[in-house]
């Protein structure tokens, strides 16, 4: 009898760790991993920035390193899994074969949300996710084009950045009142938006786009406030979707994301995990216990890794039938989500779930230099930002990571 | 031995890998990253740990 391989579906950095982990908590039988990008896993983050106004070669560089340990996993690329049955332990995939697995690791990511606005203009709108949108969103970022982004998030606002520097003319449309306000809060937000103005970037702020319009190439967006931008690339970038679609039929609850418990397995409607089905990263919607919160997705970089080697460690005495996983299952995790952010020469860095603060406060610096902002939430720490004074950061992340779990909420 | 390597033009002294390997990676008085060139074998998973979690990439490791 041939052991049955790990299928994890989604070759990106969730997918690349899970492989890694598992080799390094001691699986050592059969693992393939399906993605329906035809590149193995590489780095997302520069695709905004660096790589975006880099040489060609910039682009190619991305492909993550390859551990030994994991020359033996099986990479089946272009290759889309397009349904599971998690009774029957098998996924098929857009070709039509069928596979079963010893376990199955969900690391389906998210795709960029698109705006559903009329005005029929289906050239020159553009999202970015992967190295072939950022080579065709490269391809326009030439020096005078107009370019309207919609959404002031991060991913908006590495845009801009970069797109200024490309010499093209950046006009940012956003809901919120200040860019990254959200992640950030109003006061860093704001001075954000002020270095972005410093670098010629116009702002809209407190409004949306209603309408993209020309036949079929874009030639100018309504805004909701009445006005019309005339433009001629629209980035849109206004937040994501799981891609849970290809799962969503089973006994598995997709709401938000791909629910699993703080093993990350993936749970049933009636909260029970699936003993041998795992989600990892940016699709996973997992427990954060000492937040008080039952579950939510944490789109940052060091989740997926955080995330895999979690799974892992569950998952391999798992498969050799060793019942201590159950005890490794039911150990605390609670990794503290860090992302960042270039834009321009700022370098700023966050730890903890600044999205939940209440109040934010300025701790050191100066908003328009170097300075560390703290976040919180009744009155208890919950994140930290900094600009530079990376030093000083740590002191602050290690106050968060001491923090101990709120007990009962544990999933 | 495991020599380690920073691609200094990548780096931005963010820290990431100080917390996973402390005792091969410092930010000095100027946040400025230093570390250790030559490790322990023993040291593989840490040093793994933090090439990880890197943001830029910027680490290496050889034998
Ligand atoms: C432009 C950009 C800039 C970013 N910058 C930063 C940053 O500065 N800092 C930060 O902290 N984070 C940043 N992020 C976020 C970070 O890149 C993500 O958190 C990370 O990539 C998530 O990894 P993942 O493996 O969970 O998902 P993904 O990287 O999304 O990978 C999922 C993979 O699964 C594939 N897939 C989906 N469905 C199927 C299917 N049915 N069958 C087969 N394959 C499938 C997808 O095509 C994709 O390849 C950025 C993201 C983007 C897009
Ligand atoms: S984690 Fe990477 S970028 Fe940060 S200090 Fe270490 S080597 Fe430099």
């Amino acid at each position: 009898m041939t052991t049955l391989p790990v299928i994890v579906v989604g070759a990106s950095l969730g997918g690349l760790r899970t492989a890694e982990s598992l080799r390094r908590s001691g699986y050592d039988g059969p693992i393939t991993v399906i993605g329906d990008e035809s590149h193995l896993p590489y780095q997302r983050p520069p695709l905004s920035k660096a790589a975006l106004h880099g040489a060609d070669d910039a682009l190619e560089n991305l492909t993550f390193a390859h551990r030994p340990a994991i020359s033996d996993v099986t990479w089946v690329t272009g290759t889309r899994v397009v349904s599971a049955d998690l009774g029957a332990n098998i996924v098929t995939d857009d070709r039509g074969e069928v596979r079963t697995f010893s376990a199955l690791v969900v690391a389906t990511g998210v795709r960029p949300r698109r705006l559903h606005v009329p005005g029929g203009a289906t050239e020159g709108r553009y999202a970015l996710r992967t190295i072939d949108d950022a080579r065709s969103l490269r391809d326009v970022l030439t020096p005078g084009t107009r370019v309207v982004i919609a959404g002031a998030g991060f991913i908006g606002c590495e845009v801009a950045a970069t797109a200024i520097g490309l010499g093209c003319d950046v006009h940012v449309v956003g809901t919120t009142a200040v860019p990254m306000e959200a992640a950030l809060g109003h006061d860093l937000g704001a001075a954000m938006q002020v270095r972005h103005e410093d670098h010629g970037v116009a702002f809209s702020m407190g409004t949306r786009i209603t309408a993209a319009l020309g036949h079929p190439y874009l030639a100018h967006v309504d805004l909701a406030d009445g006005r019309t931008l005339a433009c001629d690339v629209l980035v849109e970038a206004v937040g994501s979707s799981p891609n849970v679609e290809w799962i969503s039929s089973n006994d598995v609850d997709a709401t938000r994301g791909l629910r699993t418990d703080s093993a990350m397995r993936v749970v049933r409607a009636d909260g029970s995990p699936h003993d041998n089905v795992f989600a990892v990263g940016d699709v996973a919607s997992y427990p954060h216990p000492h937040h008080g919160i039952e579950s939510a997705s944490v789109e940052h970089w060091n989740i997926p890794t955080e995330t895999a080697k979690r799974a892992a460690s569950v998952m391999a005495p798992m498969l050799a039938g060793d019942p201590s996983h159950l005890d490794v299952a039911a150990t605390p995790f609670a990794p503290l989500p860090s992302f960042w952010t270039d834009q321009y020469d700022v370098h700023l860095l966050a730890y903890g779930m600044t999205r939940l603060a209440d109040r934010s406060t300025l701790l050191a610096g100066d908003l328009a230099g170097e300075c560390l902002v703290g976040y919180y939430r009744d009155h208890r720490l919950v994140g930290v930002c900094g600009i530079g004074m990376t030093g000083q950061m740590l002191t602050y992340r290690k106050e968060l990571m001491a923090q101990p779990l709120a007990a009962g909420t544990a999933a | 031995m495991i020599n380690v390597k920073v691609d200094m033009s990548q780096c931005q002294h963010y820290g990431q890998c100080v917390l996973e390997a402390p005792h091969v990676f410092e930010l000095n008085a100027k946040d400025r990253l230093e570390y250790v060139a030559q490790v322990a074998d023993d040291d593989r998973e840490a040093i793994e740990d933090a090439i990880d979690i890197c943001p830029m990439q910027a680490i290496s490791m050889a034998r």
